[in-house]
């Protein structure tokens, strides 16, 4: 009896001294944890970048890297989300600007807010006021962007384009023309990879933001352009049209999948966010030689933007650390580290221009002067709620192409979500 | 039977550890999930106002949610029967006596010490429409036997065939262990019973038909329960293999629930669906463990 009583205590000593040694350990190392899903290519060096700018000022400070795999954050935001309400949180963290943050973060009182760091670094003026307003809520600031992307952006693959003598689509009319000559010729006019299905509804938005325009489309998002209305279901029947000229395997290929079909000259087009330009780049691919790009048919004049932004949590381990981490973040250097790399245009106005290739260069100029509209496929227009049973409707959508029922559904779950 | 108090004592310190950590880790958390299930909880902060029934009749009134009970009902049949099959042959056939069946038993067990996870992932390539088996097939020449395997949203009647693949799988990793229950049945047969229908001139099959399978019911049921229950909270194996598929034609409840609670981060409903789970499992297993409760 007197063994087996020894043995039970040790066995749980043994744990709980172990769990004690662990706690310790993480208060005394002087670290920086950084949580993003920031793992392949460009992105994951863009990363790297800002870490030795930080290494550089701040040598004592541990940085650890603490990024989960998978594409829009998938994996990441689930892991996140446990490890907030554990009350471990990282000491700062990747989240889109907008409802992504506001909604999921903000209102559930989990982040401090960083208005007196914009203050006393002067960025209220270098960040336009557009981008500040969608990390705001109730006049505070609560993160700061590190990038912009665009989602609105049809590349295509210019040798089929220039052989078969047609020109880039502008239109959605245009599209169809163009799509047609193309099947005619025996090549896959739009290439599509949506087995996450948020691909199918990135290029559902374009298509939304085309027909609708900025004013009625910013309206899906809150609640003033019903989703059941003429002008939405016109944009869902547009979208099922397109469906047509489609690579029959869409639902076994990722994005990037469909952007190598482009690539390769399997397929003429692709829509998808500006971070395909970093994935023709990293495949030895020719901006402007091998491919071009222009805005979405029929959405010129629009930039459908999201951000990548970090924020303070409410409690982040090491605060200090994460508060130099942030000015590092929105800092010229920083963003210039950062963007060329990843392949975004820096949320500041005032950057070194010539650091930035072709396509960036293009970016920044109609990011400066068109009307800014946000994406729901990456958490700026719509909440992480909304935004994952839109994507639930999508995928039926997709595959039995029914106009009238998708939009009935879309409205239902709009009607849950609409502030 | 007589014991003496001291040994029951000791019986019981023995047993309170575990039986407390079950308590708490299993017995408390379906509680919680439970009172999650009828409370308002969406988004990050804990929200236990109490709405009744309202996250159930959103749940089973969700399209994603009544494909997925359909995909539970096709993939338990389909795997449950084709395991059982496949295991009563590989059984029957190792119980010959062959030489190696040693190194036969090995081989036919190892799919079983594989994680599902990477089960999932290399099932995914060999199913990859475009350089899996289909490459395989246009090589020699039966390109038109090519399909999109879990690419397919095509549905009969109530049947994704997109789960084909997905069946094959989970069939490949279990129909050893399958195999092994069905082996431990056959050598528990008396040997009189099949000599002597031998000596009266019955084949082999015969003899499989009339001798082995009635004799293998009680083995056949615990097969059925344990298979039955893997395959009901099915998650890793598909999330890593098909994900959701198109129109989620390989969606299971699992991964709605996954993605509800921790993506969508809406709590009440995650909590129904998980609470629907247990309620499947619990039909399987609980007639089941009462009956071997009252047989003892």
């Amino acid at each position: 009896m007197r063994k087996v009583c020894i043995v039970l205590m040790l066995s749980i000593a043994v744990p709980a001294l172990l769990f004690s040694a662990g706690a310790r350990e993480a208060e005394e190392v002087n670290q920086l944890e950084i949580f993003s899903w920031w793992t392949a290519g460009g992105e994951a060096e863009g990363l790297d970048a800002l870490f030795d700018i930080y290494s550089d000022l701040y040598p004592e400070v541990d940085v650890v890297n603490a990024t989960v795999a998978g594409g829009a954050g998938a994996q990441a935001k689930a892991v996140l989300s446990t490890r907030m309400q554990g009350g471990n949180p990282p000491d700062s963290f990747q989240v889109h600007a907008g409802r992504g943050l506001v909604d999921t973060w903000v209102v559930a009182d989990m982040m401090e807010p960083i208005t007196f760091i914009y203050e006393e670094e002067g960025w209220l003026d270098a960040f336009p006021e557009g981008v500040i307003e969608m990390v705001s809520y109730e006049g505070e600031i609560y993160s700061v962007p590190a990038n912009i992307h665009r989602s609105n952006v049809l590349w295509y693959n210019l040798e089929i384009f220039e052989s078969n003598g047609l020109s880039a689509p502008q239109t959605i009319d245009e599209f169809f023309d163009v799509a047609e000559a193309l099947a005619d010729a025996g090549v896959t006019p739009l290439a599509l990879g949506d087995v996450n299905t948020w691909e199918a509804t990135h290029l559902l938005e374009s298509v939304m933001l085309s027909v609708l325009g900025p004013e009625a489309y910013g309206g899906l998002w809150s609640g003033d352009t019903p989703w059941d209305g003429e002008a939405a279901k016109e944009a869902l029947s547009v979208f099922v049209d397109m469906l047509d000229y489609v690579n029959t395997d869409h639902a076994a290929l990722t994005w990037d999948e469909a952007a190598q079909y482009v690539i390769d000259g399997r397929a003429a087009m692709t829509v998808m966010g500006d971070w395909a330009h970093g994935y023709f780049m990293a495949m030895g691919q020719e901006p402007g030689e091998d491919y071009k790009w222009i805005p979405s048919p029929g959405t010129q004049g629009t930039f459908m933007m999201l951000s990548d932004t970090f924020g303070l949590p409410g409690g982040a381990p090491h605060r200090t650390n994460a508060v130099n981490w942030l000015k590092v973040v929105g800092s010229v250097d920083g963003q210039d580290a950062f963007n060329p790399k990843k392949g975004s245009i820096p949320a500041r106005t005032d950057t070194d221009r010539s650091r930035y290739d072709m396509y960036l260069q293009s970016a920044m100029d109609d990011f400066a002067g068109d009307e800014i509209v946000p994406s729901v496929a990456h958490g700026a227009a719509a909440s992480e709620a909304w935004a994952s049973e839109v994507n639930d409707v999508v995928s039926i959508f997709v595959s039995n192409k029914n106009v009238d029922n998708a939009a009935r559904s879309f409205a239902r779950v709009a009607a849950d979500h609409a502030p | 039977m007589v014991r003496s108090k001291r040994e029951l004592w000791k019986a019981f310190g023995l047993v309170v550890p575990s039986l407390a950590v079950i308590s708490v880790f299993v017995y408390a958390f379906i509680a919680w999930s439970v009172r999650t299930s009828f409370s308002a909880w969406k988004g990050m902060v804990p929200d236990y106002t109490f709405v009744g029934l309202r996250n159930y009749f959103t749940v089973f009134s969700r399209q994603r949610f009544q494909i997925d009970l359909m995909n539970t009902l096709s993939f338990t049949v389909s795997f449950l029967l084709l395991c059982v099959v496949i295991g009563i042959l590989l059984a029957w056939l190792i119980d010959r006596n062959i030489r190696g069946e040693g190194i036969f038993r090995t081989i036919y067990l190892f799919p079983m010490s594989v994680s599902f996870v990477v089960t999932g992932v290399v099932w995914r390539w060999i199913f990859n429409p475009t350089v899996g088996i289909n490459a395989l097939l246009r090589q020699i020449g039966l390109g038109h036997l090519a399909w999109g395997w879990y690419t397919d949203p095509t549905r009969i009647g109530i049947f994704h065939i997109a789960l084909i693949p997905v069946i094959i799988a989970a069939s490949w990793q279990l129909s050893g262990y399958t195999m092994a229950m069905f082996l431990a049945g056959f050598r528990g047969i008396p040997s009189e019973l099949t000599e002597q229908a031998r000596i009266d001139g019955a084949g082999e099959f015969f003899i499989l038909r009339k001798i082995y399978l009635p004799m293998l019911r009680p083995i056949t049921l615990s097969a059925l329960i344990v298979l039955g229950h893997f395959s009901l909270k099915i998650f890793d194996l598909v999330f890593t293999m098909t994900g959701s598929g198109p129109a989620f034609a390989t969606d299971v409840p699992a991964i709605y629930m996954f993605e509800t609670t921790f993506r969508g981060n809406n709590y009440g409903e995650g909590a129904v669906i998980s609470i629907v789970m247990l309620l499947m499992v619990a039909v399987v297993i609980v007639p089941y463990l009462a009956s071997t409760f009252r047989k003892e």
